[in-house]
């Protein structure tokens, strides 16, 4: 069954890694527990939940960095590792590509920007001499960067803001379509933060770029997603509308998080801290039961059945 | 006098020497830190908060140096501590917890033989005084004595930001530095720990020097805020009053640019 709707469909993705340590017994960590979402084209996805609940795991999967233990991803209705051709994966290898949290860490320190922004449009477009030029000024023009300034200079003599625009004109310098942008914004200062949200919600609507994007903060979830998924334990417990979770959440884990949200009004001074740690705690031991049904609360917005607290 | 604040820093300049020339990062700054006060430190990015960090310590490493100013500590000037003297004072006296400190512990070391280091390099006791102190430590935020001699990467990243929290604890210290010790953690973990910190602080008496880009968590835990932009202080005030009636352009900006969660 292929809908031409969604760019991608992850249905009952799982990953189990299978940790044999020098001491101690082997054990499994189950990171993705029969993940099904999918993405339509132009749109964000954001994945939010607990740290450790294998929101990198499932970033990485799409990227095609591993094989998955069972399930299947499908990009525009072909699944992923049925693709055999060299040709076919270094298109999917194109067409998908990935944003980090540290913005340094994607960039060779030893090269110019304009020697980032050049070999991708060289590899995958094939562009030479003055088309090269100036498709080179173009994705750095693209994400706000001043070519003029930008092009020579090396890594380390931007800030963080600018390197990781460097990082999404590279995505746009290679044609991409899928984004999966790991915590991109978490080591930027807010106002450095909203820029490259801002320029992040331009690439999808003027670009039709599609995001999938993996925070730790609600807020910029709501601000650029147009679905939210929340996973704990390998799980999506809740997803759908970003409204409409995160006005009407339901499940147990849902609702901690979301009440846990910091408020600069309210002071933590020690009151209801017992009360907090005990009511997560009992909401960790709930949330980590797997459970295959699911409700539908209303179009638009779903939550696994969960036994009462 | 105990109304003398814990940490005094005055007219503090830090250089980059660096093959481009001079470039100075921390352009004279002058605040203070009260005994058990908690005080926030925001700002753009590259605008000189780690450091600030790292010369408060002395663990600024060339090409910094600081070129001017002072920074006295309970009474001591810590500019002129000796190395051995600084080998001392550091951890017992002022501990921190790095920027990305879930990267920080040592990978082949299990989380016992991390406390070890610390505690009996500066102590002496021995190793199985050290282990009771740690298994305490460990009691005191929340992770079961058994995990303590498990290696980091079996801990998750909110255990690991815990331990690497209880070890710049071990000594008891008076001032403890936070470069973004909650970065990487979902928001439910962070309130956990935070809120041990304050169960601690009141225990202790510890001070908190608390670096974040997160306003919104700065204003939740910080007694007083200061904002830094290029190398300067621009503003420090109570938490309160900075939210509630920013004075200078630059906090302004920072707090319209957040963009903040709508319930509704
Ligand atoms: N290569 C690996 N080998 C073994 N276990 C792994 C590996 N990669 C991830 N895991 C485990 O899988 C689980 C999910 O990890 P993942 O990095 O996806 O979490 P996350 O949701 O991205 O967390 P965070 O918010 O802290 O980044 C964790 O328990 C982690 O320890
Ligand atoms: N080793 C170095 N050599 C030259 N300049 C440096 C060096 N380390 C830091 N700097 C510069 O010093 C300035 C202050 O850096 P610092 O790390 O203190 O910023 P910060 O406020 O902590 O930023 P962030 O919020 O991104 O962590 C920056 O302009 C940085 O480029
Ligand atoms: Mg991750
Ligand atoms: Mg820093």
């Amino acid at each position: 069954m292929q809908q031409v709707s969604e760019l991608l469909r992850i249905e009952g993705a799982t990953k189990i890694f299978h940790m044999k340590p020098m001491l101690g017994a082997a054990h499994e960590v189950v990171a993705l527990n029969n993940i099904s979402l999918s993405i339509r084209p132009g749109k964000a996805l954001a994945v939010v939940g607990e740290s450790g609940s294998g929101k990198s795991t499932l970033g990485r999967a799409v990227a095609r960095l591993f094989q998955l233990s069972s399930g299947t991803i499908a990009f525009k209705g072909r699944d992923i590792a049925g693709m055999r051709s060299h040709a076919e994966k270094l298109d999917y290898l194109r067409s998908v590509q990935m944003v980090f949290q540290d913005p340094f860490s994607a960039l060779n320190p030893a090269h110019t920007i304009r020697h980032h922004l050049e070999r991708p449009l060289m590899l995958h477009r094939k562009l030479r001499g003055e088309a090269l030029d100036s498709a080179v000024q173009e994705v750095c023009s693209d994400v706000e960067l001043d070519p003029a300034v930008t092009l020579e200079k090396y890594p380390h003599e931007l800030s963080g803001g600018q390197r990781q625009r460097v990082n999404l004109a590279r995505a746009l310098a290679v044609g991409a379509e899928l984004i999966i942008a790991d915590e991109p914004t978490s080591m930027l200062d807010v106002s450095i933060r909203r820029s490259v949200l801002d320029l992040m919600r331009r690439m999808k609507e003027t670009r039709s770029i599609t995001f999938l994007y993996i925070t730790h903060d609600i807020a910029t979830a709501q601000f650029i997603a147009d679905d939210i998924a929340i996973m704990y334990a390998g799980q999506v417990v809740e997803w759908g509308t970003p409204n409409l979770v995160i006005s009407n959440p339901q499940h147990p884990y849902t609702k901690l998080l979301l009440s846990a949200v910091p408020d600069p009004a309210i002071k933590l001074d020690g009151t209801g801290a017992k009360s907090f740690a005990s009511e997560a705690q009992a909401v960790r031991a709930l949330a980590r039961k797997a459970s295959p049904e699911v409700m539908e609360v209303q179009p638009g917005h779903f939550v696994r059945k969960f036994d009462p607290i | 006098m105990t109304d003398k604040p814990l940490l005094d820093v005055r007219g503090l300049k830090v250089d980059f020497l660096t093959a481009k020339g001079l470039f100075t990062a921390v352009k004279g700054v002058d605040f203070s830190i009260g005994r058990g006060e908690v005080l926030g430190l925001a700002g753009e990015s590259g605008s000189g908060k780690s450091t600030i960090a790292l010369a408060l310590m002395r663990l600024h490493r060339p090409p910094a140096i600081i070129s001017e100013g002072f920074i006295t500590l309970d009474g001591e000037d810590v500019l002129a501590m000796t190395p051995e003297r600084l080998r001392k004072w550091r951890w017992s006296s002022v501990s921190m917890v790095f920027q990305s400190a879930m990267n920080s512990l040592n990978p082949v070391l299990t989380i016992f033989e991390q406390f070890r280091d610390v505690i009996v390099r500066h102590t002496g006791v021995s190793t199985a005084e050290a282990r009771a102190r740690a298994s305490e430590l460990l009691a005191l935020i929340g992770i079961p004595q058994s995990r303590l001699d498990d290696y980091p990467h079996q801990l998750s990243g909110g255990m690991r930001q815990r331990v690497v929290l209880a070890i710049a604890l071990a000594l008891e210290p008076k001032l403890i530095i936070m470069d973004e010790p909650t970065t990487a953690l979902d928001v439910v973990v962070q309130r956990e720990i935070l809120q041990e910190i304050v169960e601690l602080k009141r225990k202790f008496g510890f001070s908190i020097l608390f670096i974040t880009h997160d306003l919104a968590l700065m204003g939740q835990f910080a007694d007083r805020i200061a904002i830094m932009l290029e190398g300067k202080l621009v503003e420090v005030a109570p938490s309160a009053e900075l939210i509630a009636n920013p004075q200078h352009d630059y906090t302004r900006r920072l707090w319209s640019s957040m963009p903040l969660l709508t319930r509704g």
